[in-house]
């Protein structure tokens, strides 16, 4: 070999404008709310970085979020950008173990949306509101011009109440804790994929996405849980690595006990991606106190939204921040979060 | 799932362990091509498990991680056009050139897609017939088949708005290239199973018998690269130097005629320059004479952009297996895939992202 022309590309983690990675739940993200959003409206509230904040009004604690939809197609296997709307609002809360009392609507709509697919939207979310018994309390409508937004966004907001006793956090996972995962990864993220790609797989994929707050009162009541996420974006990697890392524990998860429907692995392999880091919006993980592990997976099992439910892991005292993933083949890898959107390797 | 459990098996993966272990007397260095091998390795931490003797270095055969900084450059200038739809794989989107990636270029407003096949941008071509339609057409010989074909069928089809930038490498130079290096370490190869798929072996023979190198055709789940790794060092402990094809399910000697066809029909060989290593003679593919038309670099006139490297990282011998990543003293610390100081660390499939995703935990 010649002489080595040793090379050094410049790095880009600091950019000049927003890319669409600093919204997939990955590190960018991650680095836009430390370094813009958390200094900016510096408070406690916020501080806890939880899915929602918990406000103290006199004696009741009310959870309160917010989350914008911008899903593409609108309609995908499974549901609609509507029921993610209410799903995804209302799981926020339950990840608090409150019960949910109402949520808003906000809806930007761009010129020369179709009405007929506008109602078919609000419909969906007026019968998820209903199948989850939360009205749908308060609204607000714009309307951008033509180009400004694509079809339709929807934001909900949220408020519920944290019944007594219950104190979840993901600050509060402790090591020795187990890990549990209420069913089956990657359905939601592949089913838009394989909708929006154009892709038939045998054995349709569709999206997960459900209501969770019936299965977390059932964990509540049955056992003692420290830490509760739903592994939207980002999937299951993003929340263990960010449980991980505010509550400063180890956590070491197994491959093979992480359920994977058919579709989804076959789907993923085919693309290359992997479904540690696909979104899901009706899964929840729990970190359960040891002892009462055995009761709280049963109860997730005995409710439709956990059947598939099992215990993936444990919370640990060593390597801090940091999620190690046995392998089928019985080494270990570390498990990070996604840096950008996930991208299909080239071979 | 069918062809993809059985090779993760636990079990049969132990044995395979346990067998390398009692097949190895001494240490022996073995060399993976394929960036796609590197991935599987260290994600599955096979390198972990195996007996401390047997090193895997870890080989070029990382397309983006090669890709020079000049092509890249020159990518994102025709990326930035307003008339151009730039089309990639999705790897090379987050490839820093001199300034910036194609993400910060399509958030400026630079129409930048994703594809999966290079045929799908006939079909973008087809539907803008106002926009020309830019392909960034990199890889080994594996993407090279579909790449060519892309052209071809263009040409077939009557399509004028649809070019490529042509970036090919292919195995075999960089092989005898890393024989030939001073600091060559590497006693035995797992030759890339995909390439093997489309070129077949036999170009394989001569250099195993030239430089009294084993050379077994691998695959990438776990089991195949155990199996590989196991032939190899059965040959090294028998003192043999044969081509083997441990990758039968894929592979044949012959490898698959209509798609090298299609290569060469399209295609012909050229010196390339490989980001971090150099010039490697005869290492690429530039579209034939008749193809010109299809050849975004002479359609755009991009020779005016010329890059040189800022400043230097150790990626070239990393490439070449002669240092290790965690052997750099910026790796994981100055050095990470957020900000990559080079090649190797900016691909999923580069060997230092690799070991910073999956192996940091060994390698601090």
């Amino acid at each position: 070999m010649t002489d080595f022309t040793l090379s050094c590309p410049l790095p880009v983690a600091e950019r000049k404008t927003v890319v669409l990675g600093h919204g997939s739940g990955g590190k960018l993200t991650a680095q836009l709310i430390r370094d813009l959003f958390l200094p900016a409206f510096d408070n406690p509230l916020l501080g806890r970085l939880d899915d929602q904040a918990v406000l103290e009004a006199g004696s009741a604690r009310i959870a309160f979020t917010t989350d914008s939809f911008v899903v593409t197609p609108l309609f995908f296997p499974g549901g609609d950008i509507g029921k993610l709307a209410v799903h995804g609002t209302v799981n926020d809360i339950a990840m608090s173990g409150a019960m949910p009392l109402a949520l808003s609507a906000a809806f930007i709509l761009e010129e020369g949306f179709s009405m007929e697919e506008l109602g078919r939207v609000v419909a969906s979310m007026a019968e998820a509101a209903r199948a989850a018994g939360v009205p749908i309390a308060t609204g607000d409508t714009k309307v951008v011009p033509q180009g400004a937004a694509d079809k339709m966004f929807i934001t909900t907001s949220g408020v519920g109440l944290v019944p007594e006793n219950i104190h979840i956090s993901a600050s509060n996972a402790r090591p020795g804790d187990r890990i549990l995962l209420s069913g089956t990864i990657g359905d939601h993220g592949m089913a838009v994929m394989a909708k929006r790609e154009g892709l038939e797989f045998d054995g349709a994929i569709e999206s997960d996405t459900a209501p969770l707050h019936r299965l977390v009162a059932a964990m509540t009541a049955a056992g003692e849980i420290h830490a509760l996420r739903d592994p939207t974006r980002g999937g299951l990697a993003a929340t263990l690595v960010e449980i991980a890392a505010v509550a400063r524990i180890g956590v070491e998860a197994v491959a093979g006990a992480i359920p994977v429907r058919e579709p989804v692995r076959a789907a993923c392999e085919l693309l290359g991606l992997d479904p540690l880091f696909v979104a899901n919006e009706g899964k929840l993980v729990a970190f359960v106190a040891a002892a009462d592990a055995g009761r709280v997976l049963e109860a997730m099992r005995s409710m439709p939204e956990g059947r598939e439910a099992a215990i993936i892991g444990e919370a640990v005292e060593a390597h801090p921040g940091m999620v190690l993933l046995k392998t089928e083949v019985g080494g270990t890898r570390v498990v990070d979060l996604p840096f950008h959107e996930q991208l299909p390797r080239i071979c | 799932m069918k062809y993809v459990d059985e090779f993760r098996n636990h079990a049969l993966a132990q044995k395979l362990f346990a067998e390398i272990g009692r097949r190895a007397t001494r240490p022996w260095v073995i060399m993976e091509v394929c960036g796609g091998q590197t991935h599987s390795i260290v994600k599955y931490g096979l390198d972990q498990l195996l007996p401390p003797g047997i090193e895997l270095a870890h080989g070029p055969g990382c397309p983006v991680c090669v890709t020079s900084l000049e092509l890249i450059d020159r990518a994102h200038a025709l990326a930035r056009r307003p008339e151009v739809i730039f089309c990639s794989f999705g790897d090379m989107l987050r490839v820093p050139g001199s300034e910036g990636d194609l993400f910060g270029i399509r958030a400026q407003g630079g129409d930048v897609r994703v594809v999966y096949s290079p045929l799908d941008c006939l079909k973008l071509a087809r539907e803008n017939p106002n926009r020309r339609v830019v392909f960034f057409a990199i890889g080994f010989e594996t993407t090279a088949p579909a790449n060519a074909m892309s052209v071809w069928q263009a040409r077939a089809q009557g399509i004028r708005n649809y070019s490529i930038l042509v970036s090919h490498v292919t195995v075999p130079p960089a092989m005898i290239a890393i024989l030939e290096s001073p600091a060559n370490r590497v006693q035995a190869f797992l030759g890339a199973g995909h390439v093997c798929a489309v070129m077949g072996y036999e170009e394989y023979e001569p250099l195993a018998a030239r430089y009294q190198v084993p050379i077994v055709v691998t695959g990438f789940e776990p089991l195949d690269l155990l199996e590989g790794i196991l032939a190899a060092v059965r040959q090294l402990e028998q003192g043999r130097h044969e081509v083997e094809n441990s990758y039968a399910r894929v592979v044949s000697r012959g490898g698959n005629p209509e798609a090298r066809r299609m290569i060469f029909r399209v295609f012909e060989p050229c010196d390339r320059a490989w980001r971090g290593i150099g010039v490697i003679a005869g290492s690429g593919y530039r579209l034939r004479e008749e193809f010109h038309d299809f050849d975004a670099a002479r359609l755009f006139d991009l020779d005016a952009i010329v890059s040189t490297e800022p400043e230097t990282c150790i990626s070239g011998l990393v490439l070449q297996g002669a240092r290790r990543p965690h052997e750099c003293p910026e790796f994981g610390t100055r050095c990470t895939p957020e900000t990559p100081l080079g090649a190797t660390m900016v691909s999923a499939e580069g060997a230092c992202a690799a070991y910073y995703n999956y192996g940091r935990h060994l390698r601090p």
